[in-house]
């Protein structure tokens, strides 16, 4: 067999990208960095108390249910027990921000590639590729690009939990039943309106189930990051298993597993899924419509007779 | 054809949709069914390549505000056929004229204005918006056409209450039985008011009663719109309930056009008539498509000995008797002319009975089979001035309920 030295090979476009395209890089560094500070500045703004309320509440109103309200709200309140609430606060700007940027270019991309053969040739095996190439073979290369801190892991994040978001906003557009988008097309719709008005409502469901596995493989790579100096929950466990802490490694495991049940039962319920229907939910109440009529309806034979013929 | 205006004639006028020579091709590129196409047995070339034809050379028109019906099995063609009016089926060649406007060679945005406008749609499956209320699906064809949410709103309300839906429109479809759903898609198609309504199979995912319900509603809103409607069925009953005009089709090609009775009384070929074998052939057939002449009638005036004799001639037990002015005065027995003979009377007049039933020619053999062999003569057919349009003999009456092919006038 001949050998191609594939090896040698990459490390010459990495060369290259990294002596002609460093401006690039640098400017991608630069608008992380303040999207991760952003946010981080926003999660921890308030004192971890009042964010730990502020959070059980958004809990509450998402997931409509008073029990693993509760559950959540004293697992955060275990986080800063821990002393770890600005850690765990750091390690959720990072999913967030990487969550964000792999949303708003998934999304758009998943959309494309359920309309076009073509792009869905081209962008199926490259999702493949992300996801099954090992982290750290594109990890250290980041870290070449951008330095050690926050930025690789993130755009390392980015790499690892954007597929969902592409399969699942392709698959959900796919699966709208194709007689309804017909008859959308049937009344003069044009393509942007079936899309708007048909396509995406109906595919919240299955578009939403990818929004919650991007943040729960982007808090996957929370510890990963933490190898490259991510800060956040992923140095607290990368530094206490290197100087064999045990108890500390089991602490921010801890956080990491509860951030892990907050974000995703929360961002479940957004998307529909798990939400309670609690009757002291406030409820509205449909238009011009009374109570009596709506329950005759109810039972699907509200109809009146038209005919007698149906004998 | 150049896409425009074709000129108008005085018989296009009265044409709503003219297909000509539509074929479609599934399965194959433009170029590769362009050739196919143009083969001796286009149907074999194109299979050959791979592909299949939906529709194969299909030319019909539909006049303005008649109910058509395209009928066949599963396979057959119709639903393809009915795509290309709105073209959500591009036809592979072929033209297809809207009143006289070619909508093969339209642009996208008058396609958007044609489907919004001029033709409206009701699906097998119903195929409402299931995020949207009853009312907001009624509206959408209004909202594509951008008109305000208040006046839209109103006007489906009045399209909800013409299926029997009003005071349902803050209902979502989830909380609707089958036949209310359908009646939502009828009242979206409704509310645009189209000139021109297709129908894929509306009515066949609904339970026999309610079909029964959605028809006879149907044709209730075709009674005061007299609406150009293409209606796609695989229920000849259905077909016969509904239609004014039926087109069977088979593996993508017409087989027969024609009225109801007609493909009853006359199958073109056995396909038709396998499957006219199921009909209800009582409730379709009419006095009109079984008639024939009267093989003996005689005048009043005709002398009662004469009259007798004839009657032996012709082996019958008594014939009709019509005035000077040709109208039906009744019937004579061969016992009623002996009577007259041995009084002497001059004409038959005296021995005049009405000892028989008419029927008009539009009545359904089904309300007045239980009359024949009743009487002296068969049943009889007159029309509304009394003159008589011939007779229904009880072994016509059979032999077109059974499975006898030929059952045409005599």
């Amino acid at each position: 067999m001949p050998d191609f030295r594939i090896g040698e090979r990459g490390d010459a476009v990495i060369n290259y990208l990294r002596d002609h395209f460093g401006g690039f890089f640098d400017v991608i560094q630069q608008v992380m960095t303040d999207l991760l500070g952003l946010t981080y500045q926003a999660l921890s703004a308030l004192s971890p108390l009042a964010m730990i309320a502020l959070l059980t509440v958004l809990a509450l109103v998402a997931t409509r249910r008073i029990g693993l309200t509760l559950i959540l709200g004293v697992g955060l309140l275990v986080i800063e027990s821990m002393d770890l609430w600005f850690e765990t606060m750091q390690s959720m700007a990072t999913v967030l921000g990487a969550t964000a940027v792999a949303l708003v270019v998934g999304i758009p991309l998943g959309i494309w590639s359920a309309f076009s053969p073509v792009v869905r040739a081209i962008v199926t095996p490259l999702l493949d590729f992300m996801q099954t190439i090992p982290v750290f073979v594109y990890l250290l290369p980041t870290v070449l690009f951008f330095g050690i801190g926050p930025v690789p892991g993130v755009v390392a994040t980015i790499v690892f939990a954007a597929p969902p978001a592409v399969r699942l906003t392709q698959l959900g557009i796919r699966q709208v039943d194709a007689e309804t988008v017909e008859a959308a097309t049937a009344f003069g719709a044009s393509r942007w309106e079936v899309l708007r008005e048909v396509q995406l409502p109906l595919a919240k469901a299955t578009i939403m189930a990818g929004v919650n596995q991007v943040i729960m493989l982007a808090l996957s790579m929370v510890v990963v990051a933490g190898l490259v100096g991510g800060g956040g929950l992923g140095s607290i466990v990368v530094n206490a298993v290197q100087s064999l802490q045990i108890g500390a490694s089991i602490e921010g495991g801890l956080a990491v597993v509860i951030l892990a049940i907050y974000l995703d039962r929360v961002s479940s319920a957004l998307g529909g899924q798990g939400r309670g229907n609690p009757t002291w939910w406030p409820r509205r109440k449909p238009a011009g419509a009374d109570a009596a009529h709506a329950e005759q309806v109810a039972d699907g034979v509200g109809a009146p007779p038209l005919s007698k013929a149906a004998a | 054809m150049s896409g425009h205006y074709s000129q108008p004639t005085g018989e296009s006028e009265e044409l709503a949709i003219v297909g000509r020579h539509l074929t479609k091709a599934y399965g194959l590129s433009e170029r590769k069914a362009a050739k196919a196409l143009e083969a001796p047995d286009p149907a074999a070339a194109v299979a050959a390549e791979g592909g299949f034809l939906g529709a194969h050379d299909v030319s019909f028109q539909v006049r303005k505000g008649e109910m058509f019906v395209i009928m066949g099995l599963s396979g057959s063609g119709k639903s393809t056929l009915l795509r290309m009016i709105n073209r959500l089926n591009e036809p592979t060649s072929g033209e297809l004229l809207i009143d006289g406007e070619d909508i093969v060679t339209a642009s996208k945005t008058r396609l958007r204005e044609l489907r919004n406008n001029k033709i409206g749609m009701v699906f097998q499956h119903f195929s409402l918006f299931p995020h949207r209320t009853v009312r907001d699906n009624a509206a959408y064809g209004l909202k594509v056409r951008g008109m305000p949410k208040a006046e839209r709103h109103e006007r489906a309300e009045a399209a909800l209450a013409r299926v029997g839906l009003a005071g349902k429109g803050h209902k979502f479809p989830h909380e609707l039985s089958g036949g209310m759903r359908q009646r939502v898609g009828l009242a979206r198609a409704l509310a645009v008011d189209p000139p021109i309504l297709l129908m894929d199979e509306p009515f066949s995912a609904l339970d026999p009663l309610i079909r029964r319900d959605m028809q006879d509603l149907l044709s209730g809103l075709q009674a005061e719109d007299r609406r150009t409607t293409v209606f796609v069925t695989h229920d000849l009953n259905e077909a016969m309930r509904i239609g004014d005009q039926i087109m069977v089709m088979r593996d993508g090609k017409v087989i027969q056009v024609g009225a109801g009775v007609d493909i009853v009384a006359r199958p073109a070929d056995d396909y038709v008539s396998e499957f006219v074998s199921d009909v209800d052939r009582a409730r379709v057939l009419t006095a009109q498509d079984l008639v024939r002449p009267a093989l003996l009638t005689m005048s009043v005036k005709e002398p009662p000995d004469v009259a007798l004799r004839r009657l032996a001639d012709n082996e019958a037990n008594g014939a009709f008797v019509f005035d000077v002015d040709d109208r039906l005065l009744g019937v004579v027995s061969d016992t009623d002319l002996l009577v007259a003979i041995n009084a002497d009377q001059p004409d038959l007049s005296g021995a005049v009975s009405q000892d028989y039933d008419t029927v008009e020619p539009d009545a359904v053999v089904g309300d007045f089979m239980h009359l024949s062999g009743r009487r002296l003569v068969p049943i009889t057919v007159v029309d509304r001035e009394r003159r008589l349009a011939g007779v229904v003999p009880r072994a016509a009456i059979l032999s077109a309920l059974s499975h006898v092919k030929e059952t045409s006038h005599a």
